[in-house]
C-alpha cells in the first residue's frame, strides 16, 4: 500500500459500483479539470516566478517555534526504555533505581499506563494513521527489537536520560523472524492493499519473454532505509481538562488527530493537534508510538510532557523503507520493441502493518509492451513497522526497472535513451486511460541534449582519466499526480483587503505556504502580501495529507472550490445594485482586488465595495475541494530523465559522481526557487540511495546496529556535485494550476542512472544496493 | 549519561592529583568521551579536564618537533614545520572526522579515542567483551566490514578508528607521558596493543597515566610522505584502510621507508614487514607489490571484510608507487 493507492482507492470507494466503470468514460466536462483551470492561461502572475520562502527568514533566525521547542509551564521531560530483543515478553522489569533517581517524576511501564485502545491502523480507514494495530505499552509483548518498554518523566532532559539507562528489564524470548532467508522459508504472501491483490496481468508475460529474441532477466536488491530528517521527532504534549493539546511534527494533522482520539475514547474535537513547522517529513512524521505514550504520561503525571526522540530512539521505534528482491525480465523483438515486461518479487513487512512496498508502481506507467506480469509479495518480518519513504515504491522499483533497460539495451546494442523513447506508450499500458499530460521524450531530448550524452562511450570501461574510470548513464523516474479527497479550505475576505486562507496542510521546509500564498493570491486577485495563509492546524475544516506529492494538488482543489463558494457569496451580497448583477459565479473571476466578468472586464466591482455595501466587515467561505475523479478518467503522471556521470577509482573502486542532471516533466512549475530545491533534493537523496544509504539490521536478533548519522551514510557536501535541473513546465490541463506535486519524483530514476553510470565506467552490473566500493573492487 | 563532576587541572601535577582514586577520566575536547557517555559506555563519576596543559608545538634540539597533548587536530595539521616536514601527518588528521570536530579534538584524545564497533556502543542489546570482559563478541558473526584483519583475537576484532595515529606510528613518534611513578617517554608504536585475551585494555598506559606530549623525531625523509585514506563517502567517514608511508629512494633505489596501515588493526599497524621488504630494493611496481604482500601474508578476513586485504594492497602499492614517481 502506497499513501498514492490509500487515495485512489479512498476515491473509489467514493463512487462505488458502477459508477467507477463510468467515470473513465465520462465526457471530460464532467470531470474536475475537464475544463482547464483558468489560473493555468494567466501569465504574467505570480505563478512561475521565483519566490523565497516566507517561512524562511523566521527560520533562520531560530524563531520558528518547533514542535520539542514549545514552552510550557511545569514541563516533564521524557526518555524512552527499549527492548533488545525481537518477540517474546518482558520478565521483569525493575524501575526502583530510575524511580529513586534525582528528577524523576514518574516512570511508567504496561504495568501503570493507563488502558488504551490500539490505534486504528494506516488505510483501515479514510483517516486511520496507526503505524501498526498493535497495542501500546499494555501488555508485556515484544513486537520488535527495540519497541519502547518504559518511559521516565523527569525535571530535565539529563535527568530523565539518566534515569532511563537504570531501568533494567530481562526477558523470556520467543522464537523469532529476523532474517530474509527465515522469512521467505515462512512462505510469502500477496501483496495485498484493502484486500486487493497487487498483481497485474496482462497476457502470458513468460511465453512472450522466452520468445523473445533480445531479453534479460535478473534479480535487483535494495536494503532497509531509515529516515533522517533534520528535526528529530518530538512532540509537547498536554491535556487542557478532558482535552488533549499535542504540538508535535506531523504530515498529518487532521487524521493524525481522529486516530489519537480512538486511542484515547475521545470525541474528535477534543484532541487538538498544531504543526506550523516540520523539520523534514519525507514519509516519517505521522503517528509512531512517542506521541501516544507521551500523551498517557502526561495523563499520569498531570504535567506537560515533551517528548523528543533522540537519533537513536527515531531509529528504533520511527519505521523506514523495507527491503526488496525484485525481479525484472524484460523481452524485446529484434527492433527494440518490447514483448514482455515482467517485474515481481518480495518486500518485507511486519505481521502488525500494512505497507507492502509497492515497487511495480511505475512499471505500470513505464512502457508500452505485448505483455505484463507485476506482482509484489510479501515476507514478514519481526521489525519496527516500514512505512513510506520519500516516492514509496518508485525509488525502489524504478532502480530495478531502470537497470533493466540500461542492461537490455546493452544486449541489443542500442542506445538506451533511443531504447526509452521507441518504447514509450501512447496510452497508459495497463488501464488504457488517456494520458493527461505526458512529455517525457521532450524531456528526454532536452536532458540529452544539454547533458552531452552523445558524447558517451558505448563500450564500457573505455574511459580513463588518470587513476579514474568515467562513465555515464541514464534512466527515468515517475511519480503519479495524486490528489486525496477530503481536502477543504476556508477563505475570510476582509473590507480592507486581505484574505486568511485556512488549510489543515503542512509545511515541511518545501515552500507549501509560500506556494498556497503565490496560488491564493491569483486565485482571489489580490497581492502576496495580502494575504494570510494559515495551515498545520488540526481546528482547521477538511483532511490534507503531506504525502504521495499531493498536497499542492489538494490544497489548490480546496482553494478553488472556498474561492468558488466566496464569489457566489459575493455575488449574492452584491445584488442588483451592482454592475455584476444578474451573473452566475461561472461567469465571473478574481482580479485586482475585485469580481470581473470573465470576458468582460468593464463589468466589476471590488471586494470593499462589495462589503461596504452590505456593512460587513469581512466574509467567509469555506468549502470541501471536489472528489478527485479526474485521476479515474485519465492516467495522470509526473516523469523525468536523469543523466549522470560518475568516476571509479580503478585502484579503490570508490565511486564519485562528477554531474547529475535531471530534466523533468511535471506539469506547471509553481515557484521555480522552491521547486529546484525539492528536485535537487530529491536526487541527492537518490545518490546516497545508489551509494551509500543502508540500515544495519542485524539479522540475528533484529537490531539495527547503525542508529546515527556518524554510521548511517548520507551524502556528505563533497558527495554531491553540480546539479542541473530543467523542466518542460508544460501545464497539465486536467489539474489545479495545471500543476502536479514534485516531492518525490527527484528520488526516483536516480539510483539507476548512477547504476548504469557505473557500469559504464567499469563494465560491472551491481544490482544490490548500496553500490559500495566491496562490490566494484 | 551519568552524573558526573568536572574540574579542570592547571597543570600535569594537578591534574594527576584530581584523577587519583576517583573513577575519573581526563577529558580533551570530548569529541568522544562525552558521546560514550551519553552512550553509557563510559561512566566516569569526575572529569578532569586537560585542556588547559600544554598545546605547545615546539621545535626540539634534534630538529624534531614536540606536541603538547593539549594541540588541537586543526593547529596540529595547519602548522607549517607539519605541512612541509611532515605532511602525512598533516594530510592524516585532514582526512579525518569533520572541520568542526577537529578544532575540538586534542591530541592526547585523538591518540586514546575508541573503536568505532557498532556492539561496543550498543549498551543495551549487544555483547562486547571490550565494554563488558568475558561477554562475548557480537561483531564476530555480525556487522564486521569495518573490523580488523591483522592481529585479531576470537576475543575482539576491532580496529582503531584514527587517522592521526597511523601517521605517528609511521613517523617513528614517542609518547611523553605522566603518572604516579613520574614522568616516562614510550614508542608511540607501543602505546596502543593488540586485543589478545584483553580486548577491554586498549594501551599499555598505567591507570590514571596521564599523556603530555608526543615527540617526533627529524626524520628528514618524511617531507616526501603521503597519506591515502580509502572510505565509504568522500569525507566524514572512517577509514576502511588507510596508508601513511614516506619513501627514501637514492639512485633509484630504496634507502629507507616507513609505513603504516589504519583500518586493518585493534592498533595503528607499523608495517615492518613491508618496510623490510623494501629496503635497498628498486624502486619499481612488482618490488611494491612483494612487500604489500609481505605484509598483508597473514591477513585474515572475517566474514563482511575480506575486500579489505585486496583494498589494503592496492593501495599500499598505490600510494608506494605515487612517491616513488615524484622521486624520478
Ligand atoms: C562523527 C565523528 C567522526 C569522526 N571521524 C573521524 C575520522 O574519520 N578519523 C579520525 O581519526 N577520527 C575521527 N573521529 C574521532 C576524533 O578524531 C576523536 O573523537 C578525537 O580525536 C578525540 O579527541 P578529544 O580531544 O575530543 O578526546 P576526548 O573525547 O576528550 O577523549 C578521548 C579519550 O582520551 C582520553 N584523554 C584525553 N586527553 C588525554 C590526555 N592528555 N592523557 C590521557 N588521556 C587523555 C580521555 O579520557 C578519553 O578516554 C570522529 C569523531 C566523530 C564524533
Ligand atoms: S570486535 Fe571488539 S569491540 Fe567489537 S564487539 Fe567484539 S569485542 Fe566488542
Amino acid at each position: 500500500m502506497s499513501i498514492i493507492d490509500s487515495a485512489k482507492s479512498a476515491a473509489q470507494t467514493l463512487v462505488q459500483g458502477a459508477m467507477s466503470k463510468l467515470v473513465p468514460l465520462a465526457p471530460d466536462s464532467w470531470i474536475p479539470g475537464g475544463v482547464p483551470d483558468p489560473l493555468i492561461a494567466r501569465k504574467h502572475g505570480l505563478i512561475g516566478t521565483p519566490v523565497s520562502r516566507l517561512d524562511g527568514p523566521l527560520k533562520v533566525q531560530g524563531r520558528a517555534r518547533f514542535s520539542a521547542e514549545v514552552d510550557a509551564a511545569d514541563i516533564a521531560y521524557a526518555a524512552l526504555v527499549h527492548a533488545a530483543v525481537p518477540r517474546g515478553r518482558i520478565a521483569t522489569l525493575d524501575t526502583a533505581a530510575a524511580r529513586a533517581a534525582p528528577g524523576v517524576i514518574l516512570v511508567m511501564t504496561h504495568e501503570n499506563a493507563p488502558r488504551m485502545n490500539a490505534p486504528a491502523l494506516f488505510g483501515s480507514s479514510p483517516t486511520a494513521v496507526g503505524p501498526a494495530d498493535l497495542p501500546v505499552m499494555q501488555d508485556d509483548r515484544i513486537h520488535w527489537n527495540g519497541q519502547p518498554i518504559a518511559i521516565v518523566l523527569a525535571e530535565t532532559q539529563e535527568q530523565a536520560d539518566h534515569a532511563r539507562s537504570l531501568v533494567v528489564a530481562t526477558y523470556s524470548i520467543e522464537p523469532s523472524i529476523t532474517s530474509l532467508k527465515a522469512a521467505k522459508d515462512a512462505g510469502p504472501k500477496p501483496g495485498l492493499f484493502m484486500g486487493e491483490p497487487l498483481l497485474t496481468q496482462i497476457g502470458d508475460a513468460e511465453a512472450f519473454l522466452s520468445a523473445a529474441p533480445y531479453k534479460i532477466d535478473h534479480l535487483y536488491r535494495t536494503p532497509r532505509h531509515n529516515h533522517n530528517p533534520i528535526e528529530l521527532h518530538g512532540a509537547t504534549i498536554w491535556w487542557d481538562g478532558d482535552t488533549l493539546v499535542i504540538h508535535d511534527a506531523t504530515q498529518m494533522v487532521t487524521a493524525q488527530g481522529l486516530t489519537i482520539a480512538g486511542v484515547f475514547d475521545l470525541k474528535p474535537e477534543q484532541v487538538h493537534i498544531l504543526s506550523p513547522y516540520v523539520g523534514g517529513g519525507f514519509g516519517s512524521k505521522g503517528l509512531w508510538v512517542h506521541q501516544i505514550i507521551g500523551a498517557a504520561a502526561a495523563k499520569l503525571a498531570g504535567r506537560p510532557v515533551r517528548i523528543a526522540l533522540s537519533r537513536e530512539g527515531v531509529y528504533r521505534i520511527v519505521g523506514g523503507r523495507t527491503l526488496t528482491e525484485q525481479r525484472v525480465a524484460i523481452g524485446a523483438q529484434a527492433d527494440g520493441c518490447f514483448t514482455s515486461i515482467i517485474h515481481s518479487g518480495i518486500a518485507a513487512m511486519t505481521p502488525h502493518n500494512n505497507m507492502p512496498e509497492p515497487f511495480i508502481l511505475g512499471t505500470k506507467v513505464g512502457y508500452g509492451a505485448d505483455s505484463f506480469k507485476l506482482s509484489v509479495e510479501t515476507v514478514e518480518m519481526d521489525m519496527v513497522a516500514n512505512t513510506f519513504m520519500r516516492a514509496p515504491g518508485e525509488a525502489v522499483g524504478t532502480f530495478a526497472l531502470e537497470c533493466a533497460i540500461d542492461e537490455l539495451a546493452a544486449e541489443i546494442g542500442m542506445d538506451p535513451v533511443d531504447l526509452r523513447i521507441l518504447n514509450e506508450p501512447v496510452k497508459d499500458p495497463i488501464s488504457g486511460l488517456p494520458f493527461s499530460s505526458r512529455h517525457i521524450v521532450e524531456a528526454w531530448r532536452r536532458g540529452a541534449e544539454r547533458f552531452g550524452w552523445s558524447e558517451r562511450i558505448t563500450t564500457p570501461g573505455t574511459r580513463r582519466e588518470g587513476e579514474w574510470l568515467i562513465g555515464m548513464g541514464c534512466a527515468t523516474g515517475t511519480y503519479p499526480y495524486y490528489r486525496m479527497p477530503g481536502a477543504a479550505a476556508r477563505i475570510t475576505l476582509t473590507r480592507n483587503g486581505t484574505a486568511t486562507v485556512e488549510i489543515a496542510a503542512h509545511e515541511m521546509g518545501m515552500g507549501t505556504s509560500t506556494t498556497t500564498a503565490i496560488v491564493a493570491a491569483e486565485r482571489l486577485g489580490l497581492p502576496m502580501d495580502k494575504i494570510d495563509v494559515r495551515y498545520g492546524d488540526s481546528t482547521i475544516p477538511g483532511a490534507i495529507m503531506a504525502g504521495g506529492s499531493q498536497q499542492t494538488a489538494a490544497i489548490g482543489g480546496a482553494v478553488i472550490a472556498a474561492h468558488n463558494a466566496l464569489v457566489a457569496q459575493l455575488l449574492k451580497m452584491a445584488g442588483n445594485d451592482s454592475p455584476l448583477a444578474g451573473l452566475t459565479s461561472a461567469e465571473v473571476g478574481s482580479e485586482d482586488g475585485a469580481l470581473v466578468k470573465l470576458d468582460d472586464p468593464t463589468r466589476r466591482e471590488s471586494y470593499a465595495s462589495i462589503l461596504n455595501r452590505a456593512q460587513m466587515d469581512s466574509i467567509v467561505a469555506s468549502e470541501e475541494a471536489s472528489q478527485p475523479l479526474e485521476m479515474m478518467h485519465w492516467s495522470m503522471h509526473s516523469h523525468s530523465a536523469i543523466f549522470c556521470e560518475i568516476a571509479v577509482n580503478s585502484i579503490t573502486a570508490e565511486t564519485r559522481v562528477r554531474r547529475i542532471l535531471g530534466s523533468f516533466d511535471c506539469g506547471r512549475i509553481l515557484n521555480p526557487k522552491t521547486a529546484r530545491s525539492q528536485f535537487r533534493g530529491g536526487m541527492i537523496m537518490g545518490l546516497g540511495m545508489a551509494l551509500m544509504e543502508e540500515t544495519q539490521f542485524d539479522e540475528r536478533n533484529g537490531r539495527i546496529m547503525n542508529p546515527s548519522l556518524s554510521e548511517y551514510h548520507i551524502p556528505v557536501h563533497l558527495d554531491v556535485p553540480d546539479i542541473d535541473v530543467i523542466w518542460t513546465d508544460i501545464a497539465d490541463p486536467h489539474t489545479p494550476m495545471g500543476a502536479h506535486g514534485i516531492g518525490e519524483i527527484g528520488i526516483t530514476g536516480t539510483a539507476a542512472a548512477v547504476a548504469n553510470a557505473v557500469y559504464n565506467a567499469t563494465g560491472k552490473r551491481v544490482r544490490d544496493l548500496p553500490i559500495t566500493l566491496d562490490k566494484l573492487l | 549519561m551519568n552524573p558526573f563532576s568536572y574540574v579542570r587541572a592547571v597543570d600535569s601535577a594537578d591534574a594527576l592529583r584530581q584523577r587519583a582514586g576517583h573513577a575519573a577520566a581526563y577529558l580533551g575536547g570530548g569529541t568522544n568521551l562525552v558521546d560514550l557517555m551519553r552512550e553509557t559506555v563510559a561512566r566516569p563519576e569526575k572529569l578532569v579536564d586537560v585542556t588547559g596543559l600544554s598545546s605547545a608545538i615546539t621545535q626540539s634540539d634534534d630538529g624534531g618537533l614536540l606536541i603538547g597533548a593539549a594541540a588541537r587536530n586543526t593547529a596540529l595539521a595547519e602548522h607549517r614545520v607539519v605541512r612541509t616536514r611532515y605532511p602525512m601527518l598533516a594530510r592524516a588528521i585532514l582526512a579525518g572526522a569533520s572541520g568542526q570536530i577537529r578544532n575540538m579534538a586534542t591530541v592526547g584524545g585523538n591518540l586514546l579515542q575508541r573503536t568505532r564497533c557498532a556492539y561496543f556502543y550498543d549498551t543495551d542489546g549487544s555483547h562486547c567483551n571490550k565494554r563488558r570482559p568475558a561477554s562475548g563478541c557480537d561483531a564476530l558473526e555480525g556487522f564486521n566490514r569495518n573490523h580488523a584483519i591483522l592481529g585479531a583475537s576470537p576475543a575482539c576484532v576491532a580496529t582503531h578508528p584514527s587517522d592521526m595515529c597511523v601517521a605517528l606510528a609511521a613517523l617513528d613518534a614517542t609518547v611523553h607521558v605522566e603518572g604516579k611513578g613520574g614522568a616516562r617517554t614510550l614508542p608511540f608504536i607501543d602505546l596502543h596493543r593488540l586485543p589478545g585475551d584483553h580486548p577491554d585494555i586498549d594501551t599499555t598506559l598505567e591507570q590514571g597515566e596521564l599523556i603530555t606530549a608526543i615527540a617526533l623525531p627529524p626524520l628528514t625523509f618524511a617531507s616526501r610522505s603521503n597519506y591515502r585514506k580509502v572510505r565509504d563517502r568522500s569525507s566524514y567517514a572512517f577509514a576502511l584502510i588507510s596508508v601513511a608511508a614516506a619513501l627514501k629512494i637514492e639512485g633509484g633505489h630504496i634507502s629507507d621507508a616507513r609505513i603504516a596501515l589504519g583500518g586493518v588493526a585493534h592498533k595503528p599497524w607499523r608495517a615492518f614487514k613491508a618496510e623490510a621488504a623494501l629496503q635497498g630494493h628498486e624502486a619499481t611496481e612488482p618490488v611494491f607489490r612483494a612487500a604489500a604482500m609481505a605484509e598483508l601474508a597473514d591477513a585474515q578476513s572475517l566474514s563482511r571484510n575480506g575486500f579489505k586485504i585486496e583494498l589494503a594492497t592496492r593501495t599500499l602499492i598505490a600510494t608506494l608507487a605515487d612517491l616513488a614517481g615524484g622521486a624520478s
